[in-house]
This record gives structure tokens, C-alpha cells and sequence, in this order.
């Protein structure tokens, strides 16, 4: 478990996350909601120790992550950043190599290998796997960074809006596969999403932040209802039953 | 481009250019000891190949380091004011130590060249219009700030002329005793191989490499020094040779990706080739005379350097 609490985070005087305490459960996808500037890709950095927080702590398995090694915390916790223009032309294979790094350093062996390959299988990259990064299309390079994240194979994994700029094939793609590493592989994901029908249908709990702060956190059935998001969103939003998913009809609310 | 061709393509050079020159030496006459052709192979011809392999090397190397580090294709120690910053540390130990030997001119300078890189890479982070062309004219204006710096000290002090001679790139001074600081690139190149790994990963960015457990700060500076070093001891020995560490690393990343650990050693490789081969052609489109190899370089590089540019495909 991810334990998250108190955090803060500053800038100047505006806080950007403030006083934010969660607890993140093991072998769950766990959604991080809100609208823009609600402090979520701070939160989820702050979590990963790509920023510093300014005040509170976080535990990973009752480990606080500040006086963690860092080659230690990259083999327990992975984050995936949406930045990524990424100029760096490396093939698929090669991406997904360097996720054995925090183990391998580099000298990759036996275990590592195996590791790569399945990891490339997994996501169903051994076709391109010699392919350039460059050369893909934004799903297929979003798979080979979820494949980087395997090889990694942390038991917490991180990502921030991981469906940006993909279409709704790919994106459906993607969140089948969270899905499947959370139930096939035991893992815990955590993400930050923008589509709140994604988060209602593929997520087992929700934390809903506004202007730095949690409004809201439980299971998604308790969060995805017409009160709870005119409280997170500030809009009317009617829900539609569809055989078992809960759609948010936000579209002319 | 196959490793094992570029160096049969370098075997044939590296032989080539031993037996090219103002004095034709056969490969006959190094059986004959104490000749007078034996005494100019081992005194001048064998020093100048081996200097300019290094020199060759060593330049397409750092320009690679730069590029990974700065993660952008067009940051080179020409257009990162490196090279200016070096020359600027030479001038200094040349004015303030006039008995200065070679290991005080290198250390003075080498710590220009490392406080001009780390300079240049402080305003990179501080630019927030990170645009691929934009940023390395920004490094150009550096060094000509730098290099005005220079000119307008050099002259104060009536040694334009011995600066002006730093700023050509020139192998036929190379002799024995006079290139052998050369050397320390050797051990700096085989650590920069041991550290391509990280390189690497560096150059997909601080996030990147703080997910993965890398020390981000750390393997930058680290890899600035190795710059540093090279550079230093290039511009010492040989002089500045330009577009060498913008061209090389680029056509290797076209062909071969931007995976150090593989491609660190074309790279060394097509550098040492593309210099031997401009110093052969210097060396014989005016026999006897020579053309010096920063003009060979920068006619043949600018030419290369417009070709990537004009490729058309947004790749930097």
C-alpha cells in the first residue's frame, strides 16, 4: 500500500497540492480525477519522487520514499511521465531493455532477457520490436513505454494521462491492458485520467481532487453519481446504466 | 554500416596516409635502418596518423556526449562554445603563466572549457523555447562572446597572431613530442564507453532517468567533464576542428538509433575515418603543399551539415 500523508506543494505562495492524504491499495487501478490545475500530475510526481514535496510524507509498504535508495525505490515503484516528445531514437527492444536497468545496470543476463521477451510479448510487440520508436504510431509507442514499465516490473506503476493523444481504439487498448496487469500480473496502477467515463469503467477506486485537495475518494461506484461529480466538477452530469458500465453524459450538461 | 567495414575502411586509410606526403616514403625503405625515410615515418608521419585518429575520435565522441546529454541534435563543442571557451583558457594561461608547461596550459584550459560547457548547459534550462534550431544559435552567440572576449585580450596583449594559429585546425605541426597529450583521450574515451548506458538514458530526460534509478545530475556533469577533457586536448595538440562532433554523431544516429552502448563505437570509428580522409585529400590536392584540415573539414562538413539540414524530415 501507498500510504500518502499530509502533502503539500507550494508554488510561491499558491499551493499547488495541499495537506493531501490518500491511501492507495495493493492490486487495484486506482484513478486520479479532477479538473485542470486540481493538482493530480503534481500529486502522482510528488508520489513518484520526481518532485520534492514541501511538506508530508509518503510510505510505500510503510517505507518512507525519501530515505530510499534510489536504484531500490525504481525497482518497487515506476512512473511514466505523458511528456514524451522523446527525440531519441531507440528501438523497441531497446526501450524495453533499459527497464531492466534499475536491476542490470546495463550488463543484461539470462533473467533479464527472459524478462525483455516476455514483456515484449505481452504487449504483442514482437513484430516491431526492431522497429525505430520514431518511426510508430502513437499507440504503438505508448504500448512499447508500457512495455519498458513491465520489464521494470515494479510493484507499483505510475502514469500520468497515459491516453493523451491517442484515439479511442488506442486508448481502449491501453486501458484493457492496465486492467489485465492489475489481474493477470497482481500489480497496482495508478493514473491520472482526463475522460471520466474511462475512469468510471476500467478503474476500481477513484480520488478526486479540486484545487489541491482530495473532494473525494472510494470505490468508483460510490464516486460516479450526479452529486458526487457536481461536487468535483461543478457541472450537472446525468449517469447512464449501459449492461455494467456507469456513463457520464457530461457532453451537453 | 557495418563495424567490420569501417575499419578495413580505416586499415586502408590509416596505410594510405602514412605513405602520402612531401617526401615519398615507400613501405620498403622502414626495413632500412636509420635511413632518413624511417626517421620521418616514426617522427612525423606515424604521430600525425595516430593524432589524427584520436583527434577524429575524440571530437565525434563529444559532439555524441553533447547531443545525448543536451537532447539536442544540433549541440556540438562548435555550437556550444566549447571550443571558444577552450581557446579563451589557452590565452589565459599563455598571458597570465608565460613559462606554463603543457599540463598547466591543459589544466587552465580544460577548466575554461568545463566552466563554458556547464555555463551553456545552464542556460539551456533556463531557455524556455526549447526550439531544435534556436538553441544551438544560442550556443554560437556564447561563443562568440567568448570568442570576442579572447580576440580583444589577445590583442591588448599582442598575441593575435598565436591565438589566430589555435583557431586552424592543422596536422602538420603534429610531431613526435608535440601530440602525445593526445593520449589521455584514450582512457577518457574507453570511460565514456563504460558509461554509454547511461548516456543514454540521460538523454531521454530527468524524469526518464529518475524512474529508472540514475543519478541525472550527476551523469550529465560527469559527461561534461569527459566533453571538457577531449576537447582541451584536441585544441592543444591540433586546434579546432570544426562540424567534426555535429555531423559524425548525426549521420550515425540516422542510420544506427541513439543506443550508446552500440553506437559509441561507429561513431569513433566514421570520425577517425572522415578525418583521415579530409587530412589525406588536404595533403594531396596541392601537393606538395597542404590544405590546412579545419578548411577541409569545414568546406566537406558544411556541405554534410546543409545535406541533414535540407533532408526535410523533422528529425532533430
Amino acid at each position: 500500500m501507498i500510504q500518502v500523508r499530509e502533502l503539500s506543494k507550494f508554488y510561491g505562495k499558491k499551493a499547488v497540492v495541499e495537506k493531501v492524504s490518500v491511501n492507495i491499495q495493493r492490486g487495484k487501478i486506482t484513478s486520479f480525477i479532477g479538473p485542470n490545475g486540481a493538482g493530480k500530475s503534481t500529486l502522482l510526481s510528488m508520489v513518484s519522487r520526481l518532485l520534492d514535496a514541501d511538506t508530508g510524507e509518503v510510505l510505500v509498504d510503510k517505507d518512507d520514499v525519501r530515505k530510499m535508495k534510489s536504484d531500490d525505490f525504481s525497482k518497487r515503484v515506476s512512473i511514466l511521465k505523458q511528456s514524451n516528445f522523446m527525440n531519441v531514437r531507440l528501438t523497441v527492444r531497446e526501450l524495453v531493455s533499459f527497464g531492466r536497468f534499475p536491476h542490470s545496470k546495463g550488463r543484461l543476463n539470462a533473467e533479464d532477457m527472459r524478462i525483455i521477451d516476455q514483456s515484449i510479448d505481452y504487449m504483442e510487440l514482437a513484430d516491431i520490436q526492431h522497429s525505430f520508436l520514431d518511426e510508430l504510431s502513437g499507440g504503438q509507442r505508448q504500448r512499447a513505454f508500457i512495455s519498458m514499465v513491465i520489464a521494470q516490473d515494479t510493484e507499483y506503476i505510475l502514469l500520468d494521462e497515459p491516453l493523451n493523444n491517442l484515439d479511442m481504439k488506442h486508448s481502449v487498448q491501453i486501458m484493457k491492458i492496465l486492467r489485465r496487469l492489475v489481474d493477470e500480473l497482481g500489480k497496482t496502477v495508478v493514473i491520472v485520467l482526463h475522460d471520466i467515463n474511462f475512469a468510471s469503467v476500467y478503474s476500481d477506486r477513484i480520488v478526486a481532487l479540486k484545487n489541491g485537495r482530495v473532494v473525494k475518494d472510494g470505490p468508483t461506484e460510490d464516486i460516479i453519481n450526479s452529486d458526487s461529480l457536481k461536487e468535483i466538477y461543478d457541472m450537472d452530469i446525468p449517469i447512464k446504466q449501459m449492461s455494467n458500465c456507469r456513463i457520464c453524459v457530461y457532453f451537453n450538461s | 554500416m557495418k563495424k567490420r567495414y569501417l575499419i578495413a575502411g580505416l586499415l586502408v586509410l590509416s596505410f594510405l596516409s602514412l605513405f602520402v606526403g612531401a617526401s615519398s616514403i615507400t613501405p620498403a625503405d622502414l626495413l632500412n635502418p636509420g635511413s632518413e625515410e624511417l626517421e620521418i615515418f616514426l617522427i612525423s608521419r606515424l604521430p600525425r596518423l595516430i593524432a589524427i585518429l584520436l583527434a577524429g575520435a575524440g571530437m565525434s565522441i563529444t559532439g555524441l556526449i553533447m547531443q545525448q546529454l543536451s537532447r539536442n541534435k544540433f549541440v556540438s563543442p562548435t555550437t556550444a562554445g566549447t571550443l571558444d571557451a577552450t581557446r579563451l583558457g589557452i590565452l589565459v594561461s599563455m598571458l597570465l603563466f608565460a613559462n606554463a608547461t603543457t599540463l598547466e596550459k591543459m589544466a587552465i584550459s580544460f577548466a575554461f572549457a568545463l566552466a563554458g560547457t556547464l555555463l551553456f548547459m545552464q542556460i539551456l534550462e533556463r531557455i524556455k523555447f526549447k526550439d531544435a534550431i534556436f538553441i544551438p544559435l544560442v550556443g554560437l552567440m556564447f561563443g562568440n562572446i567568448l570568442s570576442s572576449l579572447t580576440t580583444f585580450f589577445a590583442y591588448r596583449a599582442d598575441v593575435i597572431q598565436n591565438i589566430s594559429s589555435w583557431l586552424q585546425g592543422d596536422f602538420s605541426m603534429i610531431m613526435k613530442g608535440r601530440y602525445e597529450l593526445l593520449y589521455i583521450s584514450i582512457p577518457v574515451l574507453i570511460i565514456a564507453y563504460l558509461y554509454a548506458n547511461r548516456f543514454t538514458v540521460a538523454g531521454m530526460g530527468e524524469d526518464f532517468s529518475k524512474n529508472l534509478g540514475l543519478n541525472y545530475r550527476w551523469v550529465v556533469n560527469f559527461g561534461l567533464v569527459l566533453v571538457a577533457l577531449i576537447t582541451t586536448t584536441v585544441v592543444l595538440t591540433v586546434g579546432m576542428i570544426p562540424f567534426l562532433g555535429l555531423i559524425i554523431p548525426n549521420i550515425v544516429s540516422i542510420l544506427k538509433g541513439d543506443n550508446l552502448q552500440k553506437t559509441l563505437p561507429h561513431t569513433a570509428l566514421l570520425g577517425a575515418i572522415f578525418l583521415l580522409l579530409c587530412d589525406i585529400l588536404g595533403r594531396v590536392l596541392i601537393y606538395p603543399y597542404e590544405i590546412s584540415i579545419s578548411l577541409m573539414v569545414g568546406v566537406i562538413g558544411s556541405g554534410i551539415f546543409l545535406y541533414l539540414l535540407f533532408r526535410g524530415k523533422a528529425y532533430a
